[in-house]
């Protein structure tokens, strides 16, 4: 019987998916109302998009995308979060799997190519998280010697390596949960990567950690969308939006408040 | 195929870092498990009871936990460290020691199930002539014992072999910060997201290369050494 209403479950959403695709643009707008909207987020990113351990979503993607879907007409029990990890994002939007992506998704040329971007809606940059009471890593370039964290397969430690200090170790793992762990033991001495993201491992626990806070490359997040989205404009006046009546600020304090971490000026939505 | 002429170079790299992963892994796996094997099996109580304790915790662990714990734990909290001054190789050989310890409770199994197939009256014949215990395992008991499970054994490495991809759990990579090849699989497969399958072929090529051969020279040894009663 279980195994039946599964069966249905997973036919009917195939179903769905299926019909929602071949609608294609142009039944957007009406949508509102009856249908679910899928909304792509981390899970796995606290203070950004983060799943609790009672199943509700808590972050700063988050609460922007409810605003989002908000606006576009949707009530907040259909809004549906889907995984996205940085892997299958673009995958997830051009075969329907979800219908907007709020992940720490930066704007790039190679990206404009496969899907369609609103926003942005928050400009991230490299950054360095160091254990509170380090004095002697400021920034960049003051990393030789020192022992520097990041997840497996990620860039921005490489950057470092190549381009600001090239006596830095590596060292790579999983998540970065491991990274703030052996950073609290004093093993490690740094972490990098967006300022956003070391901000949400910083307000998990106030005072033991500060962000270097001297970014050095510029992340574009925006909202991605499958190409040729009608909702693009919509989005772009939401964000808008959302940088006047305050509920830009308000998703962030909410979230990030307590990180140390200052809210920067909001970014000029680009209408490519 | 850009991403052979982009990446080629790495994927090697990260491929020869899992072959010695296994390679040292091996050896020492080996070397552990006789010894395990020969506590117990031996006649002295006490031997057989670390022999067994050794077996049972390390042989019902996860092997991501006995990863995690030689960095976390051992590393970490008990300051064991292999390389005080460079993170990569006390990397690389806490990723040894967990693969080491990890197999080598199978080997010695392998090992003690090869013991049972050895004639019983050999080992007497061999008391009987005065040959202590040791010599008893080392020049009768043992030689026999392995003949009999060299596939078995080929199995063994087999799965050793694929499990160095748990050594990404600690991130063990090469001087010049290649992962090994399960995260550099996921390096690859997060910068091109468009071309996962292609990726997935390549190292499941990879792996069959360096396992294959282990099955093939085990055929070929096991008839060639096998015990003829």
């Amino acid at each position: 019987m279980k195994f039946k209403k599964i069966a249905a479950a997973v036919g009917a959403l195939a179903l769905a998916g299926s019909l929602a695709a071949c609608g294609g643009g142009d039944d957007t707008g009406s949508d509102a109302g009856g249908d679910k909207i899928k909304i792509g987020i981390k899970f796995d990113q606290p203070g950004l998009g983060f799943k609790e351990a009672d199943g509700s979503y808590s972050g700063f993607d988050v609460d922007m995308a409810t605003y989002i879907a908000e606006g576009l007409g949707y009530e907040e029990d259909q809004i549906e979060f889907v995984e996205a990890v940085s892997a299958n994002r673009e995958t997830f939007l051009k075969d329907g799997t979800v219908d907007m992506i709020l992940a720490t998704y930066s704007i790039t040329d190679e990206r404009k190519a496969e899907v369609d971007f609103a926003g942005p809606y928050y400009v991230a940059g490299q950054d360095i998280l160091v254990a509170a009471d380090n004095t002697d890593i400021t920034g960049p370039k003051t990393l030789d010697g020192k022992k520097l964290c990041s997840v497996t397969g990620s860039t921005p430690a490489e950057n470092i390596k190549e381009n600001y200090s090239k006596g830095v170790q590596l060292q790579e793992f999983d998540t970065y949960s491991k990274c703030i762990t052996a950073i609290e033991g004093g093993q490690l001495d740094a972490m990098t990567t967006d300022d956003i993201i070391l901000a949400g491992y910083a307000q998990q626990d106030p005072g033991k950690f500060k962000i270097v806070g001297a970014p050095f490359s510029e992340e574009n997040y925006g909202v991605g969308l499958p190409k040729g989205s009608e909702d693009r404009d919509k989005i772009n006046d939401l964000i808008e939006q959302s940088f006047e009546d305050g509920a830009w600020e308000k998703a962030f304090n909410d979230n990030l408040g307590e990180s140390g971490y200052e809210l920067p000026e909001p970014p000029t939505v680009d209408r490519y | 195929m850009d991403l052979i002429s982009e990446s080629g170079s790495a994927i090697l790299t990260s491929f020869g870092l899992t072959l010695r992963l296994a390679f040292f892994s091996g050896i020492f796996s080996l070397l552990l498990g006789v010894v395990l094997a020969t506590f117990r099996v031996s006649p002295v109580p006490v031997l057989r009871w670390v022999g067994a304790a050794v077996v049972y915790t390390l042989r019902n662990t996860p092997l991501t936990l006995v990863m995690f714990f030689t960095l976390f734990g051992l590393s970490y909290q008990l300051g064991v460290s292999f390389d005080k001054e460079l993170l990569y190789r006390n990397n690389f050989w806490l990723a040894v020691l967990a693969l080491s310890v990890y197999t080598s409770t199978f080997v010695c199994e392998v090992l003690r199930s090869g013991i049972n197939t050895v004639p019983l009256g050999q080992a007497e014949a061999a008391r009987a002539i005065g040959l202590t215990f040791t010599q008893n395992l080392r020049l009768i008991v043992l030689p026999q014992a392995l003949r009999s499970v060299i596939n078995p054994l080929a199995s063994v490495l087999i799965a050793m072999t694929k499990n160095t991809t748990v050594a990404v759990t600690i991130g063990v990579t090469t001087a010049t910060f290649v992962n090994e090849a399960s995260g550099q699989m996921k390096a690859l497969m997060e910068r091109n997201s468009d071309q996962i399958l292609l990726i997935f072929i390549i190292f499941a090529a990879g792996f069959m290369i360096l396992t294959l051969p282990i099955g093939f020279i085990a055929g070929w040894a096991s008839k060639r050494f096998a015990v003829i009663r």
